[in-house]
């Protein structure tokens, strides 16, 4: 019964991708890719939330009862957060300085819940942790994908900041690519937020007829 | 048939609280002592910046007293202290932007002299606004040394006002703001000097406000 690994993964990453395919978490995936590495910041934090409530959940998916799933999946999630966020704070805490405030929005993503509520729950904790692991680096590869566009456009650099998040062995991943000052402000700017979300979208949509498959109606595949 | 059923929902419910209540407790119980030297450090990088080193010898961050500012808001007043004299102050200040709040640390010295501004937090846009800054902009660094005489008081505003300060390309909003809130922190200043200088805590424990307030009534 339980998924193959392969098409764990494939889905994760690109099929059924969170961001790109089910257009779900648009709430942090908005606010969060001003840069690449907000972006990639942020993608972390919630693979782990994923894929930590994944496991869980699907330890305990025999005592979860139908009436009260959602509650009892709202309550990981939200243990999980908190968990990430003090530890963050206590342990990371120039990364915490860049990302605290947007820790807590991880619990309104609806792309966690999604995935307890139409994967985690109905297979072995193996392949939930693995679901959510690959649903989290999906994510994180479209916010950071979103993020480059928006950070090149809008401020003219990308990945400006990467050592603060990973450590000052990524100074080389901080580039120029504009002179300074001449970004479109719109970018950046909720409006950039938008437009972006919606031309990589449409890229993928034009990939995959491309390579000629049939466009999915999104989250299609395994949320039906 | 229903009535244990609910029962059973409720209990299942219960005991996941109780378990994540409890992980929760621990980790928070973990992590406490962390944090707290975390929001210590913070504290005392923002103080740095705006106090310089060469001026005082003490833990600016331990000696406190708690005053009320011009807007009725409880701030907290760090003084720093060379061999027992106070030689300079630092607290929070409020300036409104474009987008809500600013929220600054300044530092000032006996004198009454800027030793230096920082912006702690702010909403104002990206590419405009940000450039308050010091990681964007100097223009922040202008203040330093500067006291309400000198510019004189109709000079503490943005040029576009007919004051000193420059405003940004697309954005006067938020200097403005900044000026202002500087020039109200220094007439602040001005006003509760004494408060604020009265040495008696140099070598008490800190959070003595009240302890000063006494000691200035019997001063007058």
């Amino acid at each position: 019964m339980a998924t193959a690994y392969k098409t764990i993964v494939k889905d994760g990453l690109w099929e059924n991708n969170g961001v790109l395919a089910m257009l779900l978490g648009l709430c942090p995936t908005m606010a969060m890719t001003t840069s690449a590495t907000n972006g990639l910041g942020m993608g972390l934090a919630t693979a782990v939330v994923m894929a930590a409530s994944g496991l869980l959940v699907s330890i305990f998916r025999s005592y979860i009862t139908q009436e009260i799933r959602i509650p009892v999946y709202i309550l990981i999630v939200a243990s999980m957060v908190t968990l990430v966020d003090l530890s963050m704070n206590a342990w990371m805490h120039e990364l915490y300085k860049v990302l605290g405030l947007f820790i807590p929005l991880i619990v309104s993503n609806c792309l966690p819940l999604a995935r307890l509520e139409a994967f985690a729950s109905k297979e072995p904790p193996a392949q939930s942790l693995m679901d959510g692991i690959f649903m989290g680096i999906g994510f994180t590869l479209a916010l950071t994908a979103m993020g480059a566009v928006r950070e090149i456009i809008g401020s003219g650099t990308l990945f400006a900041d990467a050592s603060l998040l990973l450590g000052p062995a990524f100074k080389l991943m901080e580039m120029h690519i504009l002179p300074p000052d001449t970004g479109i402000l719109m970018m950046i700017l909720p409006p950039g937020g938008f437009l972006v979300a919606g031309l990589l979208v449409v890229g993928k949509r034009i990939l995959d007829v491309r390579a000629g498959k049939a466009i999915q109606m999104g989250g299609a595949h395994s949320a039906a | 048939m229903k009535q244990p059923n609910m029962l059973s929902h409720g209990v299942i419910l219960g005991i996941f609280c109780l378990g994540f209540g409890a992980l929760l407790a621990v980790t928070n119980s973990i992590t406490e002592k962390d944090i707290a030297a975390r929001a210590m450090e913070d504290r005392q990088n923002s103080l740095s910046q705006v106090i310089p080193d060469i001026i005082h010898d003490n833990n600016v961050v331990m000696n406190t007293l708690t005053m009320k500012n011009n807007l009725d808001k409880e701030i907290t007043i760090y003084r720093a202290t060379k061999d027992g004299k106070i030689t300079g102050v630092a607290y929070e200040i409020f300036g409104t932007g474009y987008a809500g709040e600013i929220k600054l640390m300044l530092g000032v010295d006996a004198t009454g002299k800027v030793l230096g501004v920082r912006v702690l937090a702010h909403k104002e846009t990206p590419g405009l606004g940000d450039k308050i800054e010091v990681k964007k902009t100097k223009w922040i660094l202008d203040f330093d040394g500067l006291s309400l005489g000198s510019p004189p008081l109709e000079k503490w505003k943005v040029k576009k006002d007919g004051g000193q300060f420059d405003q940004f390309a697309g954005a006067t909003i938020t200097p403005r703001g900044v000026v202002k809130a500087i020039r109200e922190g220094l007439q602040f200043f001005d006003a509760h000097k004494a408060e604020m200088l009265a040495d008696n805590a140099s070598k008490a424990q800190p959070m003595n406000g009240e302890a000063d307030k006494a000691h200035m009534k019997e001063e007058h």
